[in-house]
């Protein structure tokens, strides 16, 4: 029989502190969201950004692989949710089941090409892939709608059998979207803690002492792509919804970029929640900044500079720092020589 | 036959050849040394051994096998296990997850993607035991980077040591090391000698002729000597080459 304590210890495996916190914080976004002046869809393109972000990490962060065409796979997924309810059924499972599945498959071709490679080479391939589903989305018309995207894509209600939640309003959305972003976290914790994330930040550390000690490590960059592109997908799913379309705009180089920003920012490079922490600072600095100047982007960039050049770790490695140096004081020994920073599942 | 044997191997970078037809055996369960002079080829002949390069001629032979060519990876799995002359370590690992990455138990259950590695005690375990073995115990749980020089260098060889291995290639293990750290570590050398076949890279001549069972002699790419470290002291091209003095 199991002990209580067994079960607790089990169940910290799956759900930590940090992730109560932020089920907390983003389960209270709907009752305040308004009275702060700003709307429900804000919260909806937060959650699917950070879902992204998340999956755009596991490469990134967990793994040590700069892409900057992720937002090719993001577009995908959201391509492939609109064209399966067109195409196949209205069904929301079997769309986000595409969605997924499509973005993973081209990103397990893409990684074919890839896996041998790492840093810059590997960087500058993503770009070359991106801008080639970039053009073929652009000019595919007949498929993709081309400039015009993909129009009147439904948020089709959430059907479980005995019950089904209805998506069209915003709130609605954001709570389904909520409930994504949830399962995602654990899955991608999980993942981060698993033997095999413990792999995937081993190959970041020192990818020749892996294959010395008799991993595939080509294999494993190759799984980081699909399972990264598979949650990209999912995330470019959700946002086809909430847009009402699939748009070939989200599979420019400028929102690849956007997504690298949010993550060194946040510090996915040196925390699991750097994404979060990133996708949330690029929407307030959006919202908030840009309902004050439209040069927004300028200052945000400005942002990006001095934080890669004083603190690259980004806002998480800022605030470990901070608890480093009050525990240091607290307990009255010298902060010197003493380091918390660690992997990204931390 | 030897457990590992390598015939007329051959490797060169562009226009220079760095192993010139090297014959080499390393008998299972003996320390076998590799000694010569900064340049003579002895790091290229380990990372030829152990699949980092591919030789450009030549035979590895393991166990019978012919293992020529074959990749780090496959090599590794085979039981060939290293260590490396500049540290390789997984610095923001504690040593106990360096330790357990080597163990054969984790790299089986490397595709797991939901089963918590931090609460699989048998990896653990195992690990714990190896950094025992080597004098790591109650380190642990330190990150790599923050581990002393010495330890290191002993995180090196438990890394590979914890993979199992049928026998274990180090490089230059005492590089770095003060007279007690060396010490030490020929301590942990003559330990492991009991349990593993080693093959031992090294500038330190006193600390490889205490403790080899042969030694070969690599000048020029080439082999010029070979033999137990008595017949070594008095060979005239060690001799020559100022290897017998130093020992």
């Amino acid at each position: 029989m199991r002990t209580a304590p067994g079960v607790i210890a089990r169940l910290r495996g799956w759900i930590t502190e940090p992730m109560l916190v932020a089920f907390a914080v983003f389960g209270s976004v709907p009752f305040w969201i308004n009275q702060v002046g700003l709307y429900p869809y804000l919260g909806v393109e937060v959650l699917v950004f950070c879902i992204f972000a998340l999956g755009f990490n596991v490469l990134f962060g967990h793994t040590g692989l700069p892409s900057f065409g992720h937002g090719a796979f993001f577009g995908i997924g959201a391509y492939a949710m609109g064209l399966t309810q067109f195409h196949l059924a209205p069904n929301l499972w079997l769309g986000l089941l595409a969605a997924t599945l499509v973005a993973a498959a081209f990103g397990a071709a893409v990684a074919c090409f890839i896996s041998h490679r790492r840093g810059i080479y590997f960087a500058l391939m993503t770009i070359a892939f991106s801008q080639l589903f970039f053009f073929i989305a652009s000019k595919w018309t007949s498929v993709t709608g081309g400039e015009d995207g993909l129009i009147n894509i439904r948020r089709l209600p959430a059907d479980f059998g005995i019950v089904s939640f209805p998506l069209r309003t915003n709130p609605a959305l954001y709570w389904f979207a909520f409930a994504c972003f949830a399962v995602i976290v654990v899955l991608l914790w999980r993942l981060a803690n698993s033997p095999f994330g413990r792999v995937l930040q081993a190959i970041k550390q020192n990818e020749e002492r892996v294959a010395f000690l008799g991993y595939n490590v080509w294999l494993y960059k190759w799984l980081s792509f699909v399972l990264s592109c598979a949650v990209t997908g999912f995330a470019g799913g959700i946002f086809a919804m909430g847009q009402g379309g699939a748009f070939v705009q989200v599979m420019s180089l400028q929102w690849s970029g956007v997504v690298v920003l949010m993550v060194l920012i946040g510090g996915g490079l040196v925390s699991f929640w750097g994404p979060v922490i990133g996708t949330v600072i690029y929407f307030i600095a959006r919202d908030l900044l840009g309902a004050y100047t439209e040069t927004w982007l300028l200052w945000f960039g400005l942002m990006f500079m001095l934080m890669v050049m004083f603190k690259p770790e980004g806002a998480a490695g800022l605030w470990t720092e901070l608890r480093r140096r009050t525990r240091a004081v607290r307990a009255r020994i010298p902060a010197a020589g003493f380091r918390t920073g660690g992997p990204v599942g931390t | 036959m030897a457990l590992l044997e390598a015939h007329r191997l051959h490797k060169r970078f562009g226009d220079r050849v760095v192993l010139e037809t090297i014959d080499l055996a390393f008998e299972e369960g003996r320390l076998s040394g590799i000694i010569g002079p900064n340049g003579a080829g002895k790091t290229t002949c380990f990372h030829v051994l152990t699949g980092r390069y591919r030789p450009d001629g030549g035979r590895i032979m393991l166990d019978g096998r012919d293992i020529t060519g074959l990749t780090p990876r496959a090599i590794a799995r085979m039981g060939i296990s290293r260590s490396f002359q500049l540290m390789n370590l997984f610095d923001d690992f504690s040593a106990l997850e360096n330790v357990a990455l080597a163990v054969p138990e984790r790299r089986r259950q490397g595709f797991h993607m939901l089963r918590d590695a931090r609460q699989d005690s048998s990896v653990a375990d195992k690990a714990a035991a190896v950094l025992a073995r080597v004098g790591l115990a109650g380190k642990e749980r330190e990150l790599a980077r923050n581990l002393s020089y010495g330890d290191r260098r002993a995180l090196e060889i438990c890394m590979a040591l914890a993979a199992e291995p049928r026998i274990l290639f180090l490089d230059e293990p005492t590089s770095g090391l003060g007279t007690e750290a060396t010490a030490r570590l020929a301590d942990l050398v003559r330990r492991l000698k009991q349990e593993v076949t080693l093959v031992i890279i090294e500038h330190n001549m006193r600390f490889l002729f205490d403790l080899a069972d042969t030694v070969a002699v690599i000048q020029w790419g080439q082999v010029i000597a070979r033999g137990t470290p008595e017949t070594l002291r008095a060979d005239k091209w060690v001799k020559a080459s100022n290897f017998g003095m130093l020992a």
